[in-house]
């Protein structure tokens, strides 16, 4: 059901800086609105985003019931070494999707 | 009592004319017409334009999924049929099927393909899985200028989808012509007032949080005037749906778009 979508260049140069993109589909239900019959909607949103390169951090962030629906991150890195990245995104019940994007440091 | 007087002044007024000698009602300019997208704001444009960004195209993905997705051992995939895709076919929607002389639009269309030929249940309109398949059909005619033009098979769809469209309607009395056609560019609170055309549907609308269809738009509206709107899916609207579409003559189809 969870939709994922990264925009991370395949290739790079050594300490250029690159732009990331990563996308997820989520409700992010804030817990703080109400349904037709008045019954509150509960809470359901992630609470934390992680973007590791190789095993190393390289961004993390924490959500919170602002955040809007399908949360967009955009962020820059400076490409240091080839490897693997690795999005995780964790929401408050422990429940984590993950997907890894590669990229190609010269 | 001023009240009173002009609420009953103008019931005499709408009594009175008659279709015969009501004027003509105005039309865009082929020359004015303008996609919702001229009307957004630059960082929602972008939004729209990046499919990295856009939150649509996660339904564009899922879409593509069930495309190729092949449901039990005797049942085709869409894929199978539709092998090169189909490109440019949402510019043509909505189309009057040849066999049942019923008006289809793309959720129509689809569900009719799941019955006729995947012997499949038909999806719900607003669906999830419904959604996602239309756009990710109507994705591939991204960019394809609107081209529904009327003939003898389908004019009694387009004069109901018309007469819908001009037709005051709800407590605020208010037609969709009113706002849309003379009325658009002025400002309704926050908002600027569009000129109502669909080519961005099934669209990401940001009120919404989610991808919805042209139909849920149309209820938004109706409900937005106080009126009661038509359930999803109902041969009315789609009606509509196809003034809309001979209305944005020329538009290049947006889908999966980004609207407020």
């Amino acid at each position: 059901m969870s939709g994922i979508r990264l925009a991370v260049p395949e290739t790079a140069t050594k300490g250029e800086i690159v732009e990331i993109k990563a996308l997820i589909r989520h409700p992010m239900e804030s817990g703080f609105r109400r349904g037709s019959r008045g019954e509150v909607i509960p809470r359901d949103i992630i609470t934390r985003f992680e973007c590791d390169l190789n095993g190393q951090r390289v961004f993390a962030s924490d959500f919170h019931p602002a955040v809007a629906a399908n949360p967009l991150i955009t962020f820059h890195m400076r490409a240091s070494e080839s490897g693997d990245l690795t999005f995780r995104w964790i929401d408050q019940n422990g429940q984590v999707w993950s997907e890894i994007a590669s990229i190609l440091v010269s | 009592m001023m009240r009173t007087s002009a609420i009953a002044c103008s019931m005499v007024l709408a009594s009175c004319g008659d279709a015969s000698d009501a004027p003509e009602p105005t039309e865009i300019a082929p020359s004015d017409i303008q996609s919702g997208y001229t009307f957004l704001t630059a960082q929602t444009q972008t939004l729209q334009d990046d499919p990295f960004e856009n939150p649509g195209y996660l339904w564009v993905d899922r879409g593509e999924q069930l495309f190729n997705m092949i449901a039990g051992p005797a049942v085709p995939s869409c894929a199978s049929c539709h092998s090169d895709g189909l490109i440019g076919v949402a510019a043509r929607y909505p189309s009057v099927d040849g066999q049942t002389g019923a008006l289809l639009n793309l959720e129509g269309r689809i569900n009719q393909c799941r019955t006729e030929h995947q012997e499949l249940a038909v999806l719900p309109y607003e669906s999830d899985a419904l959604l996602s398949l239309t756009a990710y059909v109507a994705k591939q005619s991204q960019g394809a200028p609107l081209s529904v033009s009327i003939d003898h098979t389908n004019r009694q769809f387009y004069e109901t989808g018309r007469d819908y469209f001009l037709t005051r309607r709800g407590q605020f009395n208010l037609s969709c012509q009113q706002c849309h056609t003379e009325n658009w560019g002025k400002q309704l609170r926050g908002d600027t007032i569009s000129q109502g055309h669909g080519n961005g549907f099934p669209t990401y609308r940001l009120e919404w949080q989610s991808l919805g269809s042209l139909h849920r738009r149309l209820r938004d509206c109706d409900t937005g005037v106080r009126a009661e709107p038509l359930p999803y899916g109902d041969p009315t609207y789609v009606a509509v749906e196809l003034y809309l579409a001979t209305r944005a003559d020329g538009l290049e189809v947006e889908s999966p778009a980004v609207r407020r």
